[in-house]
């Protein structure tokens, strides 16, 4: 087998100096009833070239060709070469956790890096070496936000992602964390400050809001915060669409910030690998779970970086610590890192203000259902037909419509999110809006 | 003497905020087709930021150079053996990489409708089988994005059951020897842990379990082989032991890789386990990360499993939500397929012959190194090891030589340390896991060094004890790093 | 090397006892155990503690460890000058590197505790 690199002569060789006559004899010691009495049912192994043919026949089974205005959590943003250029090279693709310092430099270097651009991005202190994904940071800062205020409730706005939200109950069910769920103004897409206020008690941990929200509306993120702060509790905020950074004020209200990087040239890839973060302030640095990189010295006085703040971790702090997490997305913080270096200070700026215009001018067309300021998202009512009809005419013209709402939001049923990027061409919205157009409205 | 490496030079590189000046750009964008907006109308006037601050300007060469600077600073499992033990850094194949890069998989939007996502849940819905098949286990999801992830999600269907059962129970049970990730997850969970000290021998203390085990405890989590290497021989009895309580066992897979074709977790009682895709299936560590933790689990714990699930609907693949037992979504979307593509493409190279030879090269390795340093380096647990071999460092201790100097002198070696001071219950310990991937000669070598070492730490202790010497980098300063935390660049200052 | 007018735990802390007042730190031996401290996390003041009770950990850069308390009673002061320089547990356990002193709530427990000339035979025994 090609991956395997003995011959069978060194195989003999080595069986000798261990004393055995035969390979199964590794495996003499096992107890019989455990040993798999037959080979394993799968196919022999093929080449190369058949296995690049086996995905390409079922990548032809999945969507080709087709422009989509989808959104919601994964986005269609172009890749620079640079960033598959860099993240191919073994050094970094083979590379385990850098535990070893001496010889980890570039990946820690890197990270530093990436800890440092999302702290510029965000506004906040510290960030961490990244996170499984913008789902699983939501209830790694609720949880936080309970170490840090000592109580124990989260409540978070109806409009974060439907599927973060899943995630958050499914962990705080079993940290005996109660949720509660506040809703968005149905005119504008933005939180309801009044029921936030209504359900905030002495107990609220964390106040949990999203902007650009799952509607793509600019949040009252500044309003949100002041009745967290008031009611003692931490606002977490979170980003599911990182490119609007590159134009967004940071929020200054946010004790935490959770979100999603896959916008920097992480593909869509049917929903992962992706990377999340979490950001907080210096005096939260304690509670921050995942890794962190920090700069040091080498004993011959030149700079070098090292995981520090370790006994946060399982490996040290085993049930004690601040969260089961072991990897970070470090590969895919790497793309991050190359994304955000390629287009730096201006093309961030840029690159957000031609995703501004696109979303603008798609809709134009077709009149957004919420009044709240949009970024690159927005959510159309149809008319006359369901979302799921009209999304099978666009079908018909290679169009991949938008989100159906009606899945998450029943009251929002007659609904879609869609969502313009750099990438979507006129033509094609100019298509999608025709054919939307006599439906919306 | 150290004939595996020699001293080469490596650019020196700055950070990317000190490379920068202002103007400089590594982009183009394309002409916008449409009329741009204006922001503040837009958006609101205090929700546009100015600029960012400090944010990286530099030209395309630059870019490219930087990063190429900075990954010739890191060692690679590409550059050669990388023994860390528990980890199982074996050969990434590149065909992985391009397969997982073509664009109708790449581009594969979550949420696209699933008549045109047909070959992406065909992809998953193989790898479900196969894992099945490798583990004897009768179901898995491939939702988990990483072994505690898996951990978390495989005890959280435990504690379903058990709770639908009609109580989910107050403890988990975890030997000594275990990963830390195992005890950090039960606590997620809501559990309370309590630790088994294993036997003289290294292994799970049976009747230990059998008196501890009560109407309180909801599950054993193991290893096995366990962190010494070494084959739970009493596994199934521990099995018994659990269920006759009601109690389940969840095993830990990290170390699967002694295991594919040789025996399966499934036919040993084991109730839910975990896989890491990026140890025994091949796909990159990257740095430390992405991986992928699919558990698979025994009948009794399927209706429980995260939602979404692949079902089959006439000839179709479709994504089940309506699933009332099941204990909800771990995260967004299906998990991460692009993990998954690459370990798919892993067993389909090897094929059901030729992943069981990949353990009998993997166990047949660590058995040899075992073998010739054993005359070198302190064996303090006797049993037959398999994928891994744990010795410590009582002999060179004598000499004021610890693990942590043994691994830093095989850097000038031209190796990446073995696991250092792990598991727990071996003082000093060296851990060591070679992997299929090593050939005779490079195993060879490896040996030469750890012997050469020894005899360092005997004649000339203090060499070994300042390594390494050859790296760009010398030891690095971690107190200072943890006692004034600078964790991001602050300008000049750096 | 351990102070006469201490008395010293199994776990290695000491207490030195003024009128009703504890002063609390980690002994010479646990230091050098731990290695170079970069982290104390200490109790708040007002908090009260029950003898064994957690007094809030030391850590070093790979391992935390646990501070029980000597002695019952009330936080009346905590080492802020830890926060900064950490690594006077590491050059002054005995001295500087104190950590809290409490209002000790049951003098007689400090009879319970082991004297110098026992903590040295105990730290003996335990190499």
């Amino acid at each position: 087998m090609r991956y395997l690199p003995k011959s069978d002569s060194e195989r003999r060789a080595m069986m000798d100096a261990c004393g055995i006559d035969s390979p199964e004899a590794l495996f003499a010691h096992l107890p019989a009833a455990a040993r798999l009495g037959r080979a394993l049912e799968l196919p022999a192994g093929i080449s190369e070239y058949e296995i690049v043919d086996y995905f390409r026949r079922r990548a032809a089974e999945n969507a080709n060709g087709y422009a989509s205005f989808l959104g919601a959590g994964a986005y269609n943003h172009f890749r620079p070469v640079l960033v598959d250029a860099v993240a191919s090279r073994g050094e970094f693709l083979t590379s385990y956790t850098p535990y070893q310092a001496e010889i980890s430099q570039g990946v820690l270097t890197a990270i530093f890096e990436f800890q440092t651009m999302i702290c510029q991005l965000t506004g906040m202190d510290v960030a961490n070496a990244s996170m499984y994904d913008g789902s699983t940071a939501v209830p790694e800062a609720a949880m936080m936000a309970a170490r840090l205020t000592g109580k124990g409730k989260a409540l978070v706005a109806r409009s974060v992602h439907p599927e973060y939200r899943e995630v958050l109950y499914t962990y705080a069910k079993n940290q005996g964390m109660p949720v509660e769920e506040f809703g968005y103004v149905p005119e504008t897409g933005t939180l309801d400050l009044e029921d936030l206020e209504r359900k905030i008690d002495g107990l609220t941990a964390a106040v949990i809001v999203q902007s650009p929200n799952f509607f793509g509306v600019v949040d009252q993120v500044k309003a949100a915060g002041e009745i967290a702060h008031r009611s003692g509790a931490l606002l977490v905020l979170i980003f599911t669409e990182a490119v609007s950074l590159g134009i967004l004020e940071p929020q200054a209200e946010a004790d935490i910030v959770a979100g999603e990087l896959q916008s920097f040239a992480i593909s869509p890839s049917y929903g992962g690998p992706f990377a999340g973060i979490i950001a907080t302030r210096e005096k939260h640095v304690r509670q921050i779970p995942g890794r962190l990189v920090g700069q040091t010295t080498d004993s011959r006085g030149n700079r070098a970086f090292c995981l520090t703040l370790s006994t946060r971790e399982q490996h040290i702090r085993r049930e004690r610590a601040t969260s089961n997490i072991c990897t970070n997305q470090a590969l895919i913080a790497l793309m991050a890192t190359v994304f955000m270096t390629v287009y730096g200070k201006q093309g961030l700026r840029e690159l957000a203000e031609q995703n501004l215009a696109k979303a603008h001018y798609l809709a134009g067309k077709l009149k957004p259902r919420f009044a709240g300021g949009f970024f690159n998202e927005f959510a159309v009512r149809l008319q006359g037909k369901t979302p799921e009809e009209a999304n099978k005419s666009l079908l018909k013209k290679k169009i991949v419509g938008g989100l159906p709402l009606g899945r998450f939001y029943p009251e929002l049923s007659d609904s879609m999110l869609l969502c313009a990027t750099e990438m979507s061409r006129r033509p094609d919205m100019d298509a999608l809006s025709e054919i939307l157009g006599l439906a919306a409205r | 003497m150290i004939h595996n490496v020699r001293t080469h030079i490596s650019q020196n590189e700055a950070l990317l905020f000190e490379r920068s000046s202002p103007g400089k750009r590594a982009y183009q964008l394309p002409e916008l087709d449409v009329p741009p907006v204006d922001a503040l109308a837009a958006l609101g006037a205090g929700n546009v930021r100015a600029g960012i601050d400090g944010f990286p300007e530099v030209s395309e060469v630059e870019a490219i150079r930087h990063f190429t600077r900075l990954s010739t600073w890191n060692y690679a499992i590409d550059h050669g053996m990388y023994p860390l033990g528990s980890c199982t850094m074996k050969y990434n194949p590149r065909v992985n990489e391009l397969v997982a890069r073509i664009e109708g998989l790449a581009w594969a939007h979550p949420y696209q409708p699933e008549a045109l996502a047909q070959g992406s849940m065909e992809v998953m819905a193989r790898l479900e089988a196969m894992l099945a098949e490798i583990t004897g286990m009768d179901a898995v999801t491939l939702q988990p994005s990483a072994g505690a992830h898996g951990e978390l999600t495989g005890i959280l269907l435990i504690r379903a059951l058990l709770e639908k059962r009609g109580d989910p129970r107050k403890k988990i049970l975890v030997p000594d020897s275990a990963h830390g990730t195992n005890p950090a997850t039960a606590a997620i969970a809501g559990y309370a842990v309590e630790n088994i000290k294993s036997t003289e021998t290294g292994l799970l203390d049976v009747s230990a379990l059998e008196r501890i085990v009560d109407q309180d405890v909801a599950a054993l989590m193991v290893t096995n082989p366990n962190t010494l290497g070494v084959f739970e021989e009493n596994i199934a009895r521990a099995a018994e032991i659990l269920h006759a309580k009601g109690a389940m066992l969840y095993m830990d897979g990290a170390n699967m890789n002694a295991l594919v074709g040789i025996a399966r977790p499934g036919d040993f009682g084991v109730d839910a386990l975990h896989l890491n895709l990026h140890k025994t299936f091949s796909t990159p560590h990257g740095g430390g990360g992405p991986g992928a933790g699919p558990v698979a689990v025994k009948k009794a714990l399927e209706p429980f499993l995260p939602v979404p699930r692949l079902k089959r609907s006439g000839k179709r693949w479709a994504w089940d939500y309506k699933r009332k037992r099941s204990i909800g979504r771990v995260r967004a979307f299906y998990g991460n397929f692009g993990v998954l593509v690459r370990a798919l493409a892993y067993i389909l190279a090897h094929g059901g012959p030729g992943l069981r030879n990949a353990t009998v090269d993997a166990v047949m390795n660590a058995v040899y190194i075992r073998k010739r340093l054993e005359p070198y380096y302190d064996l303090p647990y006797g049993s037959p090891n398999m994928h891994e071999v744990v010795f410590s460092d009582a002999r060179q201790a004598a000499h004021g030589v610890r693990t942590g100097d043994i691994a830093k002198r095989l850097i000038d070696y031209g190796f990446h340390p073995y696991t250092v001071s792990f598991p727990l219950i071996v003082h000093g310990a060296l851990m060591i896991e070679p992997t299929e991937t090593e050939g005779k000669a490079e195993l060879d070598s490896f040996i030469d060094a750890m012997i050469s070492i020894a005899k360092e730490a005997e004649t000339d202790p203090q060499l070994v004890k300042n390594a390494p010497y050859n790296t760009r980098t010398s030891r690095v300063d971690e107190v200072s790093a943890a006692r004034k935390p600078v964790l991001r660049w602050k300008g000049g200052e750096g | 090397m351990y102070p006469e007018n201490f008395r010293y735990t199994k776990e290695h802390e000491w207490v030195l006892v003024e009128g009703d007042t504890g002063t609390i730190g980690i002994t010479d031996h646990a230091q050098e155990e731990l290695g170079d401290i970069v982290y104390v996390d200490l109790p708040k003041i007002g908090a009260r503690i029950e003898q064994g009770g957690s007094l809030g950990s030391v850590e070093s850069v790979k391992a935390v460890s646990d501070i029980y308390s000597p002695a019952g009673g009330e936080v009346t002061d905590v080492n802020q000058a830890l926060a900064d320089a950490p690594e006077k547990l590491n050059t002054d356990p005995h001295g500087d590197g104190w950590l809290v002193k409490i209002r000790l709530s049951a003098p007689e427990e400090i009879a319970e505790l082991m004297t110098a000339a026992d903590y040295r035979k105990y730290v003996e025994a335990e190499k």
